[in-house]
């Protein structure tokens, strides 16, 4: 079925996913990867909401120079269980175990993913991690800072460092299997036909970050289990009074958490690659190049962790070293970039809300890589290291980018998911109020950087309040970008306007089935004979395009329904 | 059903015997070489052995000698990333000028090189 | 639910299910080894810049019991890889016997672990308050189990590398702490392999595994080559540091 402009106002399949069976147990013990990204979504969201409590609490203590709102040792609490909260129970899972979970198959024409059982046990080991996290965070809380760093954390801290830190390590077993789950299922599950660089760039983006988590996930696993240890029973390898290192825990702390970064970036990059495409009418430039700079972006990830610890007293050797390797990690993700630009070029742009996304990826992302730089030359770290500049850096990259990235992906498969469209007008409307927001609540925090207020610290110099207020006020826009797609979303699923099988249309193999799709995904298994986005030899997709290969020519604009 | 036979080679009980015989003799060896004064070559020719040993668990009792070229991909992807983690992490130790006291070789290689500026 | 044997849904054939569970366990076992190798990269830190603490630890453990353990699971790999030969040649019997075997020597291992740790604990030798490496030596009708020829060794070992160390008991705490961090979880690893072989056990007497479908036993047992791995690597750096004095 194809979407038309004019004509009958179409229906829901009569079957699909979400009817096929009815009650709470046929939900909590689903093993279809389309429910489970649904329950993901559910328990995702609501730790978004912790996180963003806690940041709410931090911009309003920040409002003024003196700190009235908060105590110090509570202010601590409020940053720290921010960092955890989003680090590692929001951005790591979202759009892997949500949009991961449900196009993966339906992109490779499989019917589940390799294993589906324990796709259902990673969603339960993550709620086990977060309620263990939960506790100690209503239990004496964490003040330790989400790195975690020893002795505070093992020796001195009289916050519940124990159970959060268990609750991370479990939760991190969520991940591995996530990982373990995406990287066999792309090699053994594909539909006849779809060979490797057949596959959308969203897989290669997955196929990349899987490879990250399952070999950076249990180095984190391993260091807070020591922490833990160490605390608990007293074991030595941080402590400095038994000849322990509190350098060897940063060492092994970001070995895993620098390419953590990279599995919250990747799979919205791998959104990205889907937008773009869609909403310029035209192949992405550069496919190979895309696919191999995700790899590289995983595996040259790994090099570069000492780049947060240019400050322990590291030789100049070491750090010229990382330095170095810091810059070469970006030159994937400016491949990537320039292609995508490059796809826009010549392209038939629309501007429909997940594409209003991809554009603030392109900019924000492209500023906080940047920045990055900033902070990987050394000379420049010295100043800048601990500083909002870093926080700036991160958040441009984290909400600007990733966030972006699951935000317009979100919408983009919403007529997929739910078999509804979502109200295109409101969700412009919003994406512009995220945009402002972000921008408000952020740039004034390179400002910041550069004049020099530490990160961290519950009070500053009064000279630096015009730009925390100018931050917080920004914060309060951007809470209102992100409630209202909450919103309306949830009311888009029950009573939006029928989307269709294919609405934009775009070209990947989840749009050829229905939506909502069937439980099994696909009643045929599809063979695959046709290259990843390629308008001009989609006769199906109904587009007005010349086929064969060459210039676009005159494509009619993505789904221009309402 | 003889497709499986094709895809899994089976190893015979007497190749198995042979592989733990040879690793219960190179445990013995790794005992023995414990006890002569090597130096700090003790560590070297101890992980050597014990390398040896992995290897013939991996190949054989594993049966990754048989194994597609994918998992062969696997196994070395693992060794490798777990020798980034363990050679990076030292190379920040190795080259610190004074590590509580101790002077690691390579600092001493460089400072000398490079006329104690280090 | 399914019978093992069956084919899940989402596979087409057999070998799909076979191939993907396979691979699957493989990429498993890689995160395995990152991370055992972050505990193993705090040992060689730690064992390089403190090795006095560390030989005088290496050196209260006893290395027949050691040895022992490591042929004991030696033995153990080569009964599991007996027991994966037997279900891809249907030797019904004989699976049941390579496990049971398997699993026996796994029980040896937790044996011997359990005497080695209980004599640690005996000793003060556990890292925290009550850590004391010049306890035996200086308490010898406490540490009744050390013969006297042995006890003098020991503190002759002691005195040489007391002066080499000053801060030799804190720094042995580290040594103590690789111990039972790396044994331990290894010990953890065990379990949870002495657990999959239970499983296995119940499920090769009821008659699942053939030629035709012996993926479990296959796979387990890449888990529990992979924990004899681990022991393989534990016992020369635990055991055997500056041994030859």
């Amino acid at each position: 079925m194809r979407a038309e402009a004019t004509g009958p106002a179409l229906k829901l399949p009569e079957k699909h996913y979400l009817n096929a069976t009815y009650g709470i147990r046929s939900w909590l013990l689903t093993t279809d990867h389309k429910r489970i990204a649904l329950l993901w979504l559910a328990a995702v969201t609501f730790f978004f909401f912790i996180g963003g409590f806690f940041a709410m609490m931090i911009r309003l203590h920040l409002l003024t120079p003196n700190g009235y709102l908060l105590t110090p040792d509570m202010y601590n609490r409020m940053f720290t269980m921010h960092g955890v909260t989003m680090v590692f129970f929001f951005l790591i899972p979202s759009i892997p175990a949500i949009l991961g979970n449900f196009l993966i198959p339906l992109m490779i024409g499989a019917k589940d993913l390799a294993f589906p059982k324990i796709n259902l046990l990673s969603w339960y080991i993550y709620i086990v991690g977060g309620l263990f996290t939960l506790w100690a965070m209503v239990n004496g809380g964490l003040d330790t800072g989400w790195t975690f760093y020893t002795p505070f954390s093992t020796l001195y801290s009289n916050s519940a460092v124990a159970p959060a830190v268990v609750g991370v390590f479990i939760n991190g077993f969520s991940s591995i299997l996530t990982g373990l789950n995406f990287l066999v299922t792309v090699h053994t599950m594909r539909a006849p036909g779809m060979t490797w660089f057949r596959l959308p760039l969203f897989v290669w983006a997955h196929y990349a970050t899987s490879i990250v988590m399952i070999l950076g996930t249990p180095v984190i696993a391993i260091t807070l289990g020591l922490a833990a240890m160490e605390r608990v029973f007293g074991l030595g390898f941080f402590n400095p009074a038994m000849g322990g290192d509190p350098i060897l825990f940063q060492h092994l702390f970001w070995f895993y958490s620098h390419p953590a970064v990279y599995i919250m970036i990747l799979p919205a990059m791998g959104v990205i690659s889907e937008l773009i495409p869609t909403f310029a009418r035209k192949r992405l430039f550069g496919y190979h190049f895309v696919a191999a700079a995700s790899l590289a972006i995983a595996v040259i990830g790994f090099l570069v962790w000492t780049h947060h610890m240019f400050l322990t007293g590291q030789s100049t050797y070491a750090a010229v070293a990382f330095s170095f390797l810091t810059f070469i990690v970006a030159i994937p993700s400016a491949i990537k970039t320039f292609n995508w630009t490059a796809t826009l070029f010549g392209g038939s742009i629309s501007f429909d809300t997940p594409m209003l996304y991809a554009f603030g990826f392109l900019g924000l992302f492209m500023i906080g890589g940047l920045t990055g730089l900033f902070l990987g030359a050394l000379g420049v770290d010295i100043n800048i290291h601990d500083t909002y500049f870093v926080v700036a850096h991160f958040h441009y990259i984290m909400v600007g980018g990733a966030v972006m990235g699951y935000l317009g992906g979100l919408h983009f498969w919403w007529p997929k998911i739910t078999g509804r469209m979502y109200p295109e007008w409101l969700a412009r409307i919003a994406a512009f109020i995220l945009f402002i927001g972000f921008n408000f609540t952020f740039f004034p925090q390179f400002i910041l950087g550069i004049m020099g207020m530490p990160r961290r610290y519950h009070t500053y110099p009064p000279e630096f309040q015009i730009y925390n207020v100018m931050s917080t006020a920004g914060a309060s826009i951007l809470a209102v970008g992100y409630l209202l797609p909450m919103v309306y979303l949830t009311w888009a699923a029950f009573y939006g306007k029928v989307a269709g099988d294919n609405p934009w249309p775009a070209t990947g193999l989840e749009w050829k089935t229905q939506s909502p799709p069937l439980t099994e995904n696909f009643d045929v298994t599809p063979v695959v004979t046709w290259e990843a986005y390629d308008f001009h030899n989609r006769p199906d997709l109904g587009l007005d395009v010349p086929s064969g290969k060459g210039s676009p020519g005159v494509v009619a604009p993505a789904h221009g329904d309402d | 059903m003889s497709e499986q036979e094709h895809t899994e080679h089976i190893v015979s009980p007497g190749t198995y015997l042979a592989i733990i015989l040879t690793l219960l003799a190179l445990t013995g060896i790794t005992v023995f070489a414990a006890f002569v004064n090597l130096g700090r070559f003790n560590i070297v020719v101890a992980l050597l052995i014990a390398t040896v040993k992995a290897t013939l668990v991996v190949l054989i009792f594993m049966h990754a000698k048989y194994a597609p070229e994918r998992t062969k991909l696997v196994i070395i992807a693992g060794i490798f990333w777990l020798a980034l983690l363990l050679f990076m992490t030292l190379s920040d130790y190795a080259s610190r000028v004074d590590y509580r006291g101790v002077r690691y070789p390579m600092t001493q290689i460089i400072s000398h090189t490079l006329g104690n500026r280090g | 639910m399914h019978r093992t044997g069956a084919l899940f849904g989402q596979f087409k054939t057999l070998e799909q299910q076979k191939d993907t569970a396979t691979l699957g366990m493989w990429i498993f076992l890689v995160t395995e080894v990152m991370f055992f190798g972050g505990i193993m990269l705090a040992y060689t830190i730690n064992r390089h810049t403190y090795f006095h603490a560390f030989a005088m630890g290496s050196n209260t453990l006893s290395l027949g019991l050691g040895g022992f353990n490591t042929v004991v699971l030696l033995a153990s790999s080569f009964t599991m890889a007996m027991a994966v030969w037997s279900s891809q040649t249907s030797k019904k019997g004989l699976i049941t016997l390579f496990l049971s075997l398997t699993i026996f020597l796994g029980f040896v291992f937790f044996g011997v672990k359990y005497v080695e740790y209980a004599q640690k604990f005996h000793h003060h030798l556990v890292p925290g308050k009550n850590f004391d490496i010049f306890y035996c030596v200086n308490n010898p009708s406490k540490c009744d189990d050390i013969d006297a020829a042995d006890m003098a060794k020991e503190k002759e070992e002691l005195e040489v590398a007391a002066k080499a160390d000053p801060d030799l008991n804190a720094h042995a705490q580290l040594y103590y702490s690789a111990y039972f961090g790396m044994t331990g979880l290894h010990a953890l690893h065990m379990v949870i392999g002495a657990g999959l072989l239970f499983w296995l056990l119940k499920e090769s007497v009821a008659g699942r595994f053939n030629a035709e479908w012996n993926n479990p036993v296959d796979i387990v047992g890449l888990y529990w080559h992979f924990v004899d791995i681990v022991w393989i690597y534990l016992f020369p750096l635990l055991y055997l540091i500056d041994r030859h004095k």
